[in-house]
Order: structure tokens, then C-alpha cells, then sequence
């Protein structure tokens, strides 16, 4: 601490450079918490997937449908100990703009599979007393302004109704929260009998089924076992783990997680080399001064700590603001409003940025660390 | 610091005394240079002793080897050969490490262009090498101001180097190489970048600090008028010590 002065004395010696390099660390480290927080959104589920939940879908495709007589099928198999489905809606409220989307389940099974869906007990029996009835999440009933007794229009360009009117009407029964911070808590749940009496076109048939096995390890089993029971039939199935299909839903739109990878290496390397330089910069001019403290005693590793003392208050001033706005950004909410319903800065990413901050802070001043520390005083005074 | 702050030791005799006690003693010293595949041979089997308490002024043409002796005194680098005894240690066989803890608490160095911190303060600037010791802040505060106050700078404490004369910057400079107490002061061409009247109250100083506070002084200087100041002047040339005023 004694040192402090004699560090923060040198950031002040060039003001500009200083701030402008504090400020591009300040750039990447806002940009590394918004990235964290855009993967998050964009691979929503990965991280709350549950291993134990396996998910069926269409061989050829998840938009193909399957039959609802699977289920009883699939429920008799070994290792399988809860079943629900769901299906694509695809509805729009209002305008396109105002995207979350819509499935039909059965209530008591949804929430079965789903344990981290919290619905008051009043309202899943209201629910289940009401066939138009609907529970909508806390994002999208905030954004909305959605309260229970409301009677919300939605229109189905995939799913008209019998008599070929596409909007749908739901009466809201119910609001959940998530149990985790990763839950989405965007989706708006409907009566599946309410869907397939209601909707144009075949009955009986459902978008994916997704089980909860008796072990997680049992997991591989019984999807194979589903998967074999059902080959060669019209509609073979595809059975995953939640994880791997949540990522494959993803991943329709690229690797995420390669995508902000490689993003923010570029970023990173491209601020060490800014750090780096200043903190070099910083040091060449300061050879004379170096030596003049290693006359008076400091020693050579007592020279390398003070710069890379430097070097890592700079990363921390810049990294600590550039995380903590990122912070404050990222709890505001979701910038698109609605395309990122789960939407937040990973804990472990707060910690990996911390860390990255200490590591630039040491990288960036390394080498000049180095110097310093190998400067020769005779040499240097007579420069 | 307390023999700063209250100047009791005796006042050095104007002549080094046989009798007095050998501060320091340098003996068949060689330092030799490499510049590329020539070698140069900057000091040569120079022998060198000097008392406690004494003022010797060092001369010589530029190139004779002042600057390189008086770095090998102060434990800034080392000779080809020889043997470098300070206060009955010897030091040009200590680490690197310990010859910096050395440093710390036995010299102290007075620099031709003043070599203070610009972005520290006076003050600020004499403490630095209290921060190696244990003292906290409390107490370096009190020795930075007994140190500005003995190079008579207590009105100047907080003020820039770019705040203040080059006189004045010297004094700093000296008042940082005083404050830990060290028993022997280098000093290279210290009034080498004054006018004469600053120059000269710099000469006060060093030889106050010699008569009356007993800091051994060693000066290295192209000015005889400074040299006069010293109670003994040896003159090198071509890395030999050759006459004795």
C-alpha cells in the first residue's frame, strides 16, 4: 500500500494515455459482459437443461409433427417416469414485432416435466377449469401488461381454427415465474384439448414429447430404446437429451458460443497489445527514473512489481467499469424487447471476466515488468 | 536521521588523518568495458582509501572515469577486479539483492540533473527511500520534513520539481539522499547544471552536512572551484588516481 502514491503517480503522468487506454479496456470488458449475456440469450435452456429430461421429436425434422398415440406408448417404457408434449403455435400478438411464443400442453404434465415453471396452485386450477384459459410467464406479462381475467387475441398463420379464423382467444389464468435464473419465463402455456378440438385439419397430433427418466443415467438407454420402438414407422423419432436439442435449436443460427469465442479473443488480444504498448511506452520513458529508484534501493524485483502494479490497476480501473456497466446495461432488461426473454450476466462469466482482468493486467505488463527489471543503473543514468 | 536532525557528530578534520578510521578502501580495482569486440579499459589497478568523515572531490577529464568510480562506490556496478570494502563489508561480492539493501541504508546519491520524480512532490520525493524501510507513514513524514528542513526547503514540501528552481531541485535531491542517514554521500557533478550562486549554496550544504552532520562525501566534479571545497582533491586520468592536491 506504501507504494500506491508512486503508482497512481505514474498514471497521471500522461493523463490522455491513461484514460484512452482505460477506456478501450473499459470498451472490451462492456463488450465481453454483453456478449456473456447475448449467448445466454441466444442458447436459452442449455444452461438449466436437466439431464434427466430427454426430448422426442420427428426423424426428419422438428416441424413435423408426431402422433399423440406415441404417448401411451412411449409412457409404458422402461425408465420413463413423467411425459408431456408440446407444439409449435407460432402465433403473433398484435404485430409480428411482438414475438414469445405460444405451445399447447396438457397443464399437469407440463408442470410435472417442468417443476422449475412456478404456478400457484389457485391458478393451475383455474387453469384446468377453463378450457381457453392460458398461463403466460412474468417477462412476457410485464412487457405486455398481461394480469390474470384478460382476454388476449392471438393470431396463427400456422393453426386456424376450424372455420378458418386465424385469431385465437385466451383467457389468462395464470402468470409463473421461473425457479432459476435461466428459466424462460416467456412462453405462453394453452390447453392442448382446447388446441386440438379448436385447429384446422388432422387430429391427434403433437410438435415433440419430452420425458423425465427414472435415472439420468438410464437417459442413453431409453433413448435409443423409444428411438428403435418407432423405427420404420411413418413417423421415426429422434430422441435426445434436452441439452443437445435446446443447443441443436440454436445452433440454427451458427455456434454461438464459437461466434462470441472468437469475437472477444480478437477483442482481448487486440487490447493487451493497447495495454501492452502504453505500459511499454510508459517504461521507456521512465528508464532514467527506474534507474534513479534502483540507486536508492529498490530492488529488481521490487522495480517489476511497481510496473506490473501499473499494468494491473489499469486493467482493474478499466475491466472493474467495463464489468460493472455491462452489469447495470444487462439488469436494465432485455434491449430488444422480447427477442431475449431470458436475458442476464451469467455468475461464472462475472467471475471469468474478473480473472480476465487480472490476466490482462499482468499480460499487458509483463514484458515491460521485465525490462525494468533487468535495467542496468550504471547504464541507464548515463542514457 | 536523529544526527540530521540534531547535528552532534564531531567536524570532520579538513585533512584525512592517518589516524582516522577508513570508511572506505578500494583495492587494485579494474573496470574494463566491452564495445563490441574491443575491450576498454576504464579504471586500472586503482587503490583508494578514504576516512570516515571525510570531503574528497574527485576530478578528471571526461572519460578518466569518475562517474564509472564513483558507481562502483556506490554499489551501482561492479569492477573487472579488485576488492571494494565499505565500513569493513565488502560489497562488490553481495547479490544483486542485497547490494540494493545496501544501497538503501549506507548511500546516498546526489545526481548532476537532479533526478527527482516530476510527478511527485517534494515531499513526496524525499520519501522514497523511507519506503523501504519499516517506518510507517507518520514517522517517514516526520524525517522527509527534518531533511527538507536541514537543505532549509520546509516552505517548498508540496510543490513539483517544475515548480521549483534548479538550486532548489538539487536541494530536494539532496535532502532524498540524506533522509535515511546514510554514512556516505556520492555526489556527480552536483552543482554541474547551476549558475554560480546556486552552485555555491549547494557547496554550503554538502559541507555543512560534511562538517557538521559527519556524512564521508565523495564529489566528482570538473570545477577546481568546487574542489575547493573539499578537504581533498584527487585527480584521475586514463583510469589511474595520479596526484593528490
Amino acid at each position: 500500500m506504501r507504494f500506491l502514491f508512486l503508482i497512481a503517480s505514474n498514471l497521471k503522468r500522461k493523463k490522455l494515455r491513461t484514460l484512452l487506454t482505460i477506456l478501450s479496456i473499459l470498451v472490451a470488458f462492456l463488450l465481453f459482459g454483453y456478449l456473456s449475456a447475448i449467448r445466454v440469450a441466444l442458447s436459452s435452456g442449455v444452461d438449466v437443461a436437466d439431464a434427466d429430461r430427454l426430448v422426442i421429436r420427428h426423424k426428419v425434422s422438428i416441424i413435423q409433427l408426431l402422433p399423440e398415440s406415441y404417448g401411451r406408448d412411449i409412457a409404458r417404457m422402461e425408465g420413463v417416469a413423467q411425459l408431456t408434449h408440446a407444439t409449435w403455435f407460432g402465433g403473433i400478438y398484435q404485430e409480428p414485432k411482438n414475438f414469445f411464443p405460444q405451445m399447447p400442453v396438457h397443464p399437469d404434465d407440463y408442470l410435472a416435466v417442468y417443476p422449475e415453471v412456478l404456478l400457484p396452485d389457485d391458478q393451475l386450477q383455474a387453469w384446468k377449469n377453463t378450457k381457453t384459459g392460458a398461463i403466460v410467464g412474468r417477462t412476457t406479462a410485464d412487457r405486455f401488461g398481461f394480469e390474470i381475467g384478460d382476454r388476449v387475441p392471438i393470431l396463427s398463420p400456422i393453426w386456424p381454427q376450424k372455420d378458418g379464423n386465424q385469431t385465437w382467444e385466451f383467457d389468462i389464468v395464470g402468470i409463473y415465474d421461473g425457479a432459476e435464473q435461466g428459466t424462460d419465463t416467456s412462453p405462453l402455456f394453452f390447453r392442448y384439448d382446447y388446441f386440438d378440438e379448436t385447429h384446422m385439419g388432422d387430429r391427434g397430433q403433437v410438435g415433440w414429447y419430452v420425458l423425465r427418466v427414472t435415472d439420468a443415467d438410464l437417459a442413453t438407454q431409453v433413448a435409443e430404446a423409444i428411438d428403435a420402438n418407432f423405427a420404420n414407422s411413418f413417423a421415426e423419432t429422434k430422441s435426445e437429451p434436452e441439452g443437445a436439442f435446446v443447443q441443436a435449436f440454436a445452433k440454427q443460427i451458427g455456434n454461438i458460443a464459437a461466434i462470441m469465442i472468437a469475437i472477444l479473443s480478437m477483442v482481448f488480444f487486440t487490447i493487451l497489445l493497447v495495454a501492452g504498448n502504453t505500459m511499454a511506452q510508459s517504461v521507456h520513458e521512465r528508464t532514467r527514473e527506474l534507474a534513479v529508484l534502483k540507486s536508492i534501493g529498490f530492488t529488481d524485483r521490487g522495480t517489476l512489481f511497481l510496473v506490473l502494479g501499473e499494468s494491473t490497476i489499469i486493467s482493474a480501473i478499466g475491466g472493474l467499469m467495463g464489468l460493472g456497466l455491462a452489469w447495470l446495461m444487462i439488469s436494465a432488461g432485455d434491449p430488444t424487447k422480447g427477442a431475449f426473454p431470458v436475458f442476464y450476466f451469467p455468475e461464472k462469466d462475472i467471475v471469468l471476466g474478473l480473472l480476465l482482468v487480472g490476466a490482462l493486467g499482468l499480460a499487458a505488463g509483463i514484458f515491460p515488468a521485465l525490462q525494468a527489471k533487468q535495467l542496468r543503473i550504471a547504464d541507464a543514468l548515463r542514457r | 536521521m536523529n544526527d540530521i536532525a540534531s547535528p552532534s557528530a564531531e567536524p570532520a578534520s579538513p585533512e584525512p588523518a592517518d589516524s582516522a578510521e577508513t570508511l572506505l578502501d578500494l583495492r587494485g580495482i579494474d573496470k574494463t568495458f566491452k564495445r563490441g569486440s574491443e575491450e576498454i579499459q576504464v579504471l586500472q589497478k586503482l587503490d583508494l582509501q578514504v576516512p570516515r568523515g571525510e570531503f574528497l572531490a574527485l576530478m578528471g577529464p571526461s572519460g578518466s572515469g569518475k562517474s564509472t568510480l564513483l558507481n562502483l562506490i556506490g554499489g551501482l556496478d561492479r569492477p573487472s577486479h579488485g576488492e571494494i570494502h565499505v565500513d569493513n563489508h565488502r560489497i562488490d561480492r553481495l547479490s544483486d539483492r542485497k547490494l540494493a539493501t545496501w544501497r538503501a541504508r549506507n548511500v546516498g546519491f546526489v545526481f548532476q540533473f537532479y533526478n527527482l520524480m516530476p510527478v511527485l512532490t517534494a515531499a513526496r520525493n524525499v520519501e522514497l527511500p523511507l519506503l523501504l524501510t519499516r517506518m510507517n507513514g507518520a514517522r517517514r513524514r516526520k524525517h522527509v520534513a527534518t531533511a527538507l528542513d536541514v537543505v532549509g526547503l520546509s516552505h517548498r514540501v508540496k510543490h513539483y520539481p517544475r515548480q521549483l528552481s534548479g538550486g532548489e531541485q538539487q536541494r530536494v535531491g539532496i535532502a532524498r539522499a540524506i533522509v535515511t542517514d546514510p554514512q556516505l554521500l556520492l555526489c556527480d557533478e552536483p552543482t554541474g547544471d547551476l549558475d554560480r550562486k546556486s552552485g555555491d549554496e549547494i557547496l554550503d550544504l554538502l559541507q555543512a552536512l560534511n562538517q557538521h552532520h559527519g556524512k564521508t562525501i565523495i564529489m566528482v566534479t570538473h570545477d577546481p572551484h568546487a574542489a575547493e571545497r573539499a578537504s581533498r582533491t584527487l585527480h584521475l586520468d586514463k583510469g589511474r588516481l595520479n596526484r593528490e592536491d
